[in-house]
């Protein structure tokens, strides 16, 4: 048993660091402009090349697979994190309402910077995200406490999501500047237009909220068992309850901030991957939920850009279709085991 | 102070600040077990939650091993202490032995990786409940049974000094009830474990505590060796038992009896009664039982089921007066049940009684 299960372990992590390379490749390649693997070599590894493929490739494509792995990663651990706070398979950022808290805020403030022609930073743009998801984190918790059904706590969420966007649709239909568009764009989710200098920021920002996740592997497994039995194990609950709460926020502001609310990612990969390994070990699952996301935004952020082009789908329009399925299957699957 | 190892001065508990029971005085050392019996809702768990601090103490001071349970970190707490409490836990693709190995958490790193010693600790535990078969089980997809079992695998996975549980044998059935008392008793001998834990089985508690404490509306009512509590009216107190009765020496529970004047006179001994009287019984004929001695074994049946019962004193033959009371109920009764085949010179004159009423029935 203990050899099968490690080579399952290999084999996932292997597939998974395989498609990442696959598609961070096939991003580069597809597109407006058509390059050969040498051309893109040459401009990748040697910085030589035509002067408009060489921007397109640094400038944009580049920016735009990063963006689409790091938020990927950081969507779908941030599922993980809420699925084992509630002890819910569905629970994830989106469903719960907490990318359109980010987006609210986010909305709010960039109209208000705009309208005293100001342009948002990055770190402008995270801190109103996270102020956001903390809102809706603090009514989704608050209803938790007085429903104990997670079925009536997921559609909690779904309302203050609803809520949430609709008056994002409202603010930005009045809004009165020209960025309109982009702030439209941004709304609907997509990992376009982003600069180098965002990326920076993401890096640093989720790969130290990923460090601390993953040095937390331990008490979230121990927290998979119960609050009981985690605090007979010696988790102080009140201090780890807060942690898991502010790591999942900041995870999935992050996201939002950058490339709006996208949908489904933080449930569906968790279920996917969990399934793949057949186990719930957090030290396992937490590293192979980001590669998950990862793959799993830039397959969907391929096919935004590349079926209708050069129209672009929303990216959340993309992930629902694959993520959905995913998400009845996963609520399926509960409930007839429930059932046995 | 004491060799107590976990000893609680005037420890109060209750939900939310308001305390419920007051004046609690636990005393148990190693190697010993302590049950917590009561009726439903009299406040079992919330003692147990109280004292495996997933309530906070209202009042008084609990004692682990000499140090006061407020000055123990989490930790150190995690490393002494394990429970089994009835949470249903729904563990998503864990095997037993995932679950098991769970209790290994207070003595692994950072990271919480096994260590060879780690897996060894895991084996001996599931060993130790005979659960090595279910290593592999999904843990959400096995029996009531098993569950218990790994659940406490875990618990001793932990390596505690002292172990909580919290009705370990409800929704079980007999054999794993028996099943896991008989490890728990093993744990508490070779490992010296002490053992605090509510039941709801009395029988079983009188049997295997080696100390009773008794909840009882807002205060623990008794305290002491099951032979000091352990009597049939008291535990009809206990519970506020109105209809049937407990009876403590054998650890049994009968229904109410029949009432009204006895139809059917059964006369018994040595054991044969017993199905007799459970057959009236459970039919709603009211009966008399007779002559019984007092030390019989169906004297103590007749007791709880008979309206009447006709008895002579231990190791005396039966007596003029019990045959001549014995007599005038059967007067009355429209039938006479021998559930002997062969009398002894003690119980001659029960003979005596089933022929004479023979030979009216043949008269009339």
């Amino acid at each position: 048993m203990e050899k099968r299960s490690r080579r399952r372990y290999y084999i996932s992590f292997g597939v998974l660091l395989a498609c990442l390379a696959l598609l961070t490749f096939w991003n580069i390649n597809s597109g407006s402009i058509n390059l050969t693997v040498k051309e893109v070599f040459d401009i990748l590894v040697h910085h030589s090349g035509e002067e408009t493929a060489y921007n397109i490739v640094w400038e944009i494509r580049m920016p735009r697979i990063l963006a689409a792995i790091i938020l990927g990663g950081a969507l779908s651990v941030s599922g993980f994190l809420l699925q084992t706070f509630f002890g819910n398979p569905i629970a994830g950022p989106f469903v719960l309402g907490i990318s359109s808290g980010a987006k609210l805020v986010v909305a709010l403030v960039m109209i208000y910077l705009l309208g005293r022609g100001y342009v948002a930073g990055s770190q402008v743009m995270i801190l109103s995200a996270f102020v956001g998801s903390m809102i809706s984190m603090g009514f989704i918790l608050a209803i938790s406490r007085q429903v104990k059904q997670m079925s009536m706590l997921v559609i909690c969420g779904v309302m203050i999501g609803y809520i949430c966007s609709a008056v994002t649709d409202f603010v930005v239909t009045f809004a009165d500047d020209s960025n309109i568009v982009n702030l439209h764009n941004w709304s609907m989710g997509s990992f376009s237009g982003m600069s180098w200098d965002n990326i920076q920021v993401m890096t640093v920002v989720v790969f130290a909220a990923l460090a601390i996740t993953f040095l937390m592997s331990k008490p979230i497994g121990a927290y998979q068992l119960g609050e009981v039995y985690a605090r007979n194990m010696g988790v102080n609950i009140r201090v780890f309850r807060i942690q898991l709460i502010l790591l999942s926020s900041i995870l999935s502001a992050c996201v939002t901030a950058f490339a709006g609310p996208i949908s489904f990612v933080g449930i569906a990969v968790p279920h996917l991957i969990k399934n793949a390994l057949k186990t719930a070990k957090p030290i396992l699952v937490i590293p192979a939920c980001f590669l998950g996301g990862a793959v799993f935004c830039l397959f969907c952020d391929m096919i935004a850009r590349t079926v209708f082009a050069p129209t672009e789908l929303s990216i959340s329009s993309v992930t629902a279709i694959f993520g959905a399925p995913v998400v009845i299957y996963a609520m399926f699957g509960k409930a007839s085991g429930r059932a046995r | 102070m004491n060799d107590f190892y976990i000893y609680t001065d005037h420890m109060a508990v209750g939900y939310n600040g308001r305390p419920l029971i007051q004046d609690i005085q636990i005393r148990l050392r190693r190697g010993e077990i302590l049950t917590l019996i009561g009726p439903n809702g009299a406040g079992k768990s919330t003692i147990l939650k109280s004292i495996t601090r997933q309530l906070s103490v209202l009042g008084g001071t609990v004692y682990l091993e000499k140090n006061r349970m407020q000055d123990l970190s989490d930790k150190e707490v995690s490393r002494k202490m394990s429970v089994v409490m009835t949470d249903r836990i729904q563990p998503e693709l864990m095997t037993c032995e995932d679950v098991v190995a769970a209790g290994r958490y207070p003595y692994t790193g950072r990271l919480g990786i096994l260590s060879e010693e780690d897996h060894r600790i895991v084996q001996e535990s599931m060993e130790m409940v005979h659960a090595c078969e279910l290593r592999d089980c999904d843990f959400t997809q096995i029996s009531d049974g098993q569950r218990q079992r790994i659940l406490l695998a875990k618990a001793i996975c932990q390596q505690p000094e002292i172990i909580v549980l919290d009705e370990p044998t409800s929704f079980l059935d007999i054999k794993h009830k028996l099943e896991l008392l008989t490890i728990l008793k093993k744990l508490v001998k070779e490992k010296k474990l002490a053992v605090i834990m509510s039941l709801h089985e009395i029988d079983l508690a009188q049997k295997i505590s080696d100390a009773v404490i008794c909840v009882h509306g807002d205060k623990i009512e008794k305290y002491g060796t099951p032979e000091e509590i352990f009597s049939d009216a008291y535990i009809r107190e206990l519970y506020g038992m109105t209809k049937g009765s407990y009876n403590a020496d054998f650890g049994c529970l009968e229904l109410e009896a029949p009432k009204g004047r006895p139809a059917v006179f059964v006369i018994g001994g040595g054991g044969s009664g017993i199905p007799v009287y459970r057959r009236l019984a459970r039919q709603g004929i009211p009966f008399a039982a007779g002559v019984l001695h007092e030390n019989d074994v169906d004297y103590e049946v007749a007791k709880a089921l008979a309206s009447e019962v006709i008895t002579e004193k231990a190791f005396e033959p039966i007596g003029e007066e019990a045959f001549r009371r014995a007599e005038d109920v059967i007067k009355d009764c429209r039938e006479v049940i021998c559930c002997l085949k062969e009398f002894g010179t003690g119980n001659k004159r029960n003979q005596e009684l089933f022929e004479r009423w023979k030979a009216r029935e043949e008269q009339t």
